[in-house]
């Protein structure tokens, strides 16, 4: 396979992202004068409460900003949440009903809104689908290469936690334990807490792995949601995301890596 | 291929048809995996793009256009993904025939067709399990349009490759869509060794053909490895679905 750069922000073209691989057939990926911000980590780690705050934050501060996430494709996400609802959903075709929601957000969300100069901030993005279809035993080269017309983003902040730290938020935030957060499809152990253990440190010691390689930005997810914010913020800021002075926002974004 | 899917251990076999649009492959499958099943062995079927779990999801996104190259591409491989980890891989493990009509060979010659990375393609179905046997029905283009144009519904936008903008009248984009997949086809054949029958001969020729093919390709293990119904009159009852 191609080798994945692992540079996020590595521009070859003023406003042009990089596949990590094959470029996708069809969609031009020049011109994009937005910022594509990936927040990454395991299940219950509170992604998605950061990424509520940041959307504010940065919407308060001029921007416009589009949140997407898993599942949330209008092609594939009714699909995905009706084949987990049964029993028959495979490893290898959840992975891959997951790549197709991916991307139809991919070419229809997050393209559009970076060229139209939108910050996008992604709640996961490849990397939780690799993480996931490796954790259940699927082969590592094979996926990294399904996903490899993912754009490298600007910048992937990864809120790395303790297994221990995710059961208590499952159980004091949530209050049971989920069938998919559990990997009880591949039945990693006798019961879902026992399950919920061993596969989150399989997606956690997978995440770990790839943190280097695509340049992963550590965020120490022990700390207070508060203190998350913050370091995020203080992040975010030194991207130097154009300034909105009253007049229209200047389209030319540099290279931010 | 040898690097190309897992190699089937199991007792069971795979036989796959492909070809384009008209070049009659279904109606030969049909025949054979009838043949198959009269004489007594535990045959299934299985149909390109006929996952319950991804039906819906496809039958939508067709009817509302929904569709990038990347995207038809992907939900292909998930519908195949399904009819592999939970039909074809169980059934050939357990030591029946298995007859699909179309295989992985089909998303590389069409998705290619549209723009899709051959490699990345190929890579995207190194899950699937290889098959024993792979016919390929090579048929003139004319031949295969003759077929298709003459009496059928409507064509419809995908299968005439109108989301590629090749022409505005669905006809024409049919001819040059199927055209550029018959020459993906061509050009694989001999990487995948598939077994080519002439599809302009008669149905009974090809059949004769295919079933020479069968016995001398399978005859040991039809003989040994592969399940056989305990009572003849009851084989068929197995394949109900598809």
């Amino acid at each position: 396979m191609a080798p994945i750069n692992g540079k996020p922000g590595k521009l070859v073209l003023p406003g042009a992202l990089d596949p990590y691989a094959e470029p996708l057939p069809g969609v031009d990926t020049t011109n994009l004068s937005g910022k594509l911000l990936v927040i990454e980590g395991p299940d219950a780690v509170g992604r998605s409460t950061q990424v509520a705050r940041l959307r504010q934050w940065l919407e308060q501060e001029g921007h416009a900003v589009l949140d997407t996430g898993m599942a949330r494709s209008a092609l594939a996400g009714k699909g995905i949440a009706r084949a987990k609802d049964g029993n028959t959903l495979g490893p290898v075709t959840m992975t891959l009903y997951y790549v197709t929601d991916f991307a139809d957000r991919l070419e229809n969300e997050i393209v559009p809104a970076l060229r139209a100069g939108f910050v996008v901030l992604t709640d996961r993005y490849i990397f939780s689908i690799m993480a996931r279809a490796i954790a259940r035993g699927e082969d590592p080269q094979w996926i990294e290469r399904v996903c490899g017309f993912g754009l490298v983003p600007h910048a992937v902040y990864y809120l790395r936690a303790k297994v221990k730290d995710l059961v208590s938020r499952v159980v004091i935030g949530r209050g049971a334990f989920d069938y998919w957060e559990s990997g009880m499809d591949c039945h990693f152990g006798d019961d879902m807490y026992q399950s919920f253990v061993n596969y989150q440190t399989r997606l956690i010691r997978t995440l770990d792995r790839m943190a280097s390689r695509y340049g992963f930005i550590d965020i120490d997810a022990s700390k207070s949601p508060e203190a998350i914010f913050h370091e995020l913020q203080h992040r975010i800021a030194s991207l130097h995301l154009t300034k909105v002075n009253g007049a229209a926002a200047k389209a030319g974004v540099r290279s931010s890596a | 291929m040898d690097s190309l899917f897992i190699p089937n251990r199991h007792r069971g076999k795979l036989i796959v048809v492909e070809g384009i649009d008209g070049s009659g492959k279904s109606t030969q499958i049909s025949l054979l995996s009838r043949w198959l099943r009269s004489s007594g062995f535990a045959v299934a079927f299985s149909e390109w793009n006929s996952s319950p779990l991804v039906h819906d999801t496809t039958r939508r996104g067709k009817r509302k256009e929904m569709f990038t190259p990347t995207t038809f591409s992907l939900i292909h491989a998930t519908d195949f993904a399904d009819r592999t980890e939970r039909y074809i891989l169980p059934l050939v493990r357990a030591g029946a025939i298995v007859c699909a009509d179309r295989y992985a060979y089909t998303a590389f010659a069409r998705d290619v067709a549209r723009g899709v990375d051959p490699q990345w393609v190929r890579n995207l179905y190194s899950f699937a399990i290889r098959p024993n046997i792979a016919f390929y029905f090579k048929t003139p283009l004319e031949v295969a349009l003759s077929r298709i144009l003459g009496g059928r519904d409507a064509l419809k936008y995908y299968e005439a490759g109108m989301d590629l903008g090749i022409s505005g009248n669905v006809e024409e984009s049919f001819r040059v869509f199927q055209g550029r997949i018959l020459a993906e086809y061509e050009a694989m054949s001999g990487e995948m060794g598939f077994h080519v029958i002439d599809a302009t001969q008669s149905i009974e020729d090809q059949q004769r053909q295919m079933r020479a093919i069968v016995l001398k390709t399978l005859g040991r293990s039809l003989k040994t490895s592969v399940l056989r119904a305990p009572v003849p009159s009851t084989a068929g009852e197995m394949n109900g679905a598809h």
